[in-house]
């Protein structure tokens, strides 16, 4: 009875081999099924995200669970058996368990720190116990990585700073203005980044979007999806002073803000804070601007480097996480190897010796003046009924059977062999 | 008797400094509460040791040195907790509890024999002059914190270097409100303070202004703040200029607080 692990992910395959393999929509529920019926597989879960697909298993026997997950893929998603052999990772046992928690504290992410694999995690379980697809061990293992990557969250800084570049400067909008929901935010001329990095702060709420471009009718359609008002390019300069935020991306092969005219905004906003973002190449907004008191012009090189500094600080705290994995790993694999019948059987065994010896120890203090013989007599008996007692449980633990574990934790139970429930 | 509380109190704002200085480094929910409860425990022993000495003396206890810084100190924590309770302002602890154990230890290496009191300060104005002018320069002192707190994160945001204390800090804009709300509660206490010593030295020694380096120095400040106040209204002046003036008049606090103790020129030396 071991966990397995069966995928691939952003680091080994391409996008275009993820894609053949992904569960999606009513794949993924037909998928479990399927997998999950193999005769080698005990219990299924599918993970299947747009960076990574995974199978967890408890299996048996590895090497002939691996072929049997391989012929199923290749089956199911109707793809050539060969290129599997070497597109595949395989773990087993430790490694598979390490693998799974890396995965949900999201250090095997391609941004390591994103939030959202825990969530896709969860529902993979979810799904896998609406099906009931597993069992004693995924169940216990699922429940441990969800409560691992929580405390990696907690106690390590790996998912704190922004990592892309429209994340950045919401951070640092955030950090320059107390509420950006009482912020009038500007967008000058348009580009893929700029726009996305104007979602992404009009997302947090921001109270007010002006939108300028060079051709007007641009502005009216860019101001019409984000809720705002488009300013002709001519007067974007007067209404700048009501911006608190201006993120600026237009063609321009030179300065369309000098210092001298950002002065006059600054004069004219009575000096209040101004955030510009200027993520045009080349830059549109003259650099000596950030030389003014309460102007903050970043670029892109800026933010990159925000970024980059961010990540490196990641790289940090993913060391700290390994070592909170490392801990947590030996917890479940003690927890794991209680499952196994031979500690079981020897506890069961100590336990009724330690009863029997108690009981006598008190009868014998009770009845003084027995004999010899009287007492081998008393100590015979009570050997045989604890082993009578104790022969059915261990007999069924020795038996080869399909739900072992599940036997062997009831029993643990019954005999109360783990104490008080962790 | 009246020694207990103050080492006590010392004692308490020694620790909430340390966990607070601390906090710069890591910071976490037990820490800060941890800070708040040294705090709160030392401010309410140090209140207790004034109203002791209140009792012992027959007047407000800020007639010597000690006493004096003491209930500067005191007023700064007071004040500390009103902004805390209003903005819960992140860090700020930080930049204040080391000011306040500063102050409260100089205030245990000077004399704390209650002297009798000088006939010419004998006056209910006493109570209400020293109380405006303390709580005045307080608050000037938490916008000397808040202040240097801007320039800390300022330099951050404008430099581009994002480590550091930028995560933790208030934003800019944070910052730059509570100094000037500050500004806007100390300016007119100092300015009863200064108009009710007016009223005071009438009284005692017949002439409002007696060019006593304490009235002049007053007087200097007040015009700093004046000036904050004012440069903001109309010019703007807010940011990185009225944080450094906000310093600035502190210091100038500072110097005549000190400076007329250890020079003693003027009757504002006790």
């Amino acid at each position: 009875m071991k966990v397995f692990v069966a995928g691939l992910n952003h680091k080994i395959a391409d996008v275009d081999v993820r894609e053949k393999l992904a569960f999606n929509g009513p794949k993924l529920e037909e998928g479990l099924k399927r997998f999950r019926e193999l005769p080698e597989v005990h219990e299924a879960i599918i993970l299947s995200t747009c960076n990574r697909v995974e199978l967890y298993a408890n299996v048996k026997d590895n090497q002939r669970a691996a072929e049997a997950v391989k012929t199923f893929l290749s089956e199911f998603h109707n793809i050539n058996r060969s290129s599997l052999d070497a597109g595949l990772y395989i773990y087993d046992g430790v490694n598979a368990v390490r693998h799974i928690f890396r995965v949900a504290s999201s250090l095997d992410s391609m941004v390591v720190g994103e939030p959202q694999i825990l969530g896709q995690l969860k529902d993979a379980f979810e799904l896998a116990l609406s099906q009931k697809t597993t069992g004693i061990l995924l169940n216990k293992l699922m429940k441990k990585a969800i409560s691992v990557a929580k405390r990696v969250r907690t106690e390590t800084r790996i998912a704190e700073n922004a990592v892309s570049i429209s994340f950045a400067a919401v951070e640092l909008a955030k950090k320059i203005f107390t509420d950006l929901s009482k912020r009038v935010f500007m967008l000058l001329g348009a580009g893929e980044m700029a726009e996305l990095a104007a979602k992404h702060l009009i997302s947090s709420g921001v109270k007010e979007v002006l939108v300028s471009n060079r051709t007007y009718e641009r502005a009216c359609d860019i101001a019409k999806e984000f809720n705002g008002k488009p300013v002709r390019f001519d007067e974007f300069i007067d209404e700048m002073a009501r911006a608190d935020i201006v993120i600026c991306s237009t063609g321009a092969p030179d300065y369309i803000v000098t210092k001298g005219q950002m002065q006059k905004v600054m004069k004219e906003r009575k000096q209040r804070q101004v955030f510009l973002i200027d993520i045009s190449v080349p830059r549109n907004i003259d650099p000596e601007t950030n030389d003014l008191d309460n102007v903050y012009l970043y670029n892109v090189d800026d933010l990159q480097g925000v970024v980059d500094s961010n990540l490196f600080e990641r790289k940090k705290e993913a060391e700290k996480a390994e070592k909170i994995i490392d801990e947590e790993l030996e917890t479940f694999l003690r927890w794991q190897s209680t499952l196994d019948s031979v500690p079981t059987i020897i506890a069961i065994r100590e336990k009724a010796e330690e009863i029997k010896k108690e009981e006598l120890d008190k009868l014998f203090h009770k009845i003084t003046g027995m004999g010899e013989k009287e007492r081998e007599a008393i100590e015979y008996m009570a050997a045989a009924l604890i082993n009578k007692m104790i022969h059915p449980p261990t007999a069924a633990l020795k038996e080869d059977s399909e739900d072992k574990d599940i036997l062997v934790a009831t029993i643990r139970k019954l005999y109360g062999i783990d104490g008080k429930k962790e | 008797m009246d020694v207990l509380p103050f080492e006590l109190a010392l004692t308490f704002y020694f620790a909430a400094t340390i966990v607070s200085i601390t906090e710069l480094f890591k910071e976490s929910k037990i820490t800060s509460r941890i800070m708040f409860s040294l705090a709160g425990i030392g401010f309410v022993i140090h209140t207790a040791s004034i109203i002791y000495r209140y009792i012992a003396a027959g007047h407000i206890p800020i007639t010597n040195a000690h006493e004096a810084t003491s209930f500067f100190s005191w007023c700064i924590v007071f004040i500390f907790f009103l902004l805390q309770f209003r903005y819960k302002v992140n860090l700020l602890s930080s930049f204040i509890m080391p000011v306040v154990f500063m102050l409260m230890l100089s205030s245990s290496m000077l004399s704390r024999e209650i002297k009798p009191l000088s006939p010419l300060l004998q006056s209910y104005w006493l109570g209400i002059h020293t109380v405006f002018a303390f709580m005045s320069n307080a608050a000037f002192a938490l916008a000397f914190g808040v202040g240097l707190m801007y320039i800390v994160q300022e330099r951050h945001v404008k430099s581009k270097r994002l480590g550091g204390l930028f995560e933790r800090l208030p934003s800019l804009q944070t910052l730059d409100e509570i100094n000037y709300r500050l500004i806007t509660w100390g300016f007119p206490l100092l300015t009863l303070a200064i108009i009710s010593g007016a009223l005071w030295a009438q009284s005692t020694l017949g002439s409002y202004w007696n060019r006593d380096p304490r009235e002049t120095l007053s007087l200097i400040t007040w015009l700093i703040y004046a000036i904050i106040l004012h440069a903001r209204l109309i010019a703007g002046w807010r940011g990185r200029r009225a944080a450094l003036m906000s310093m600035l008049g502190f210091l100038i606090i500072l110097i005549a607080f000190f400076g007329i103790k250890f020079l003693k020129i003027g009757y504002h030396v006790f």
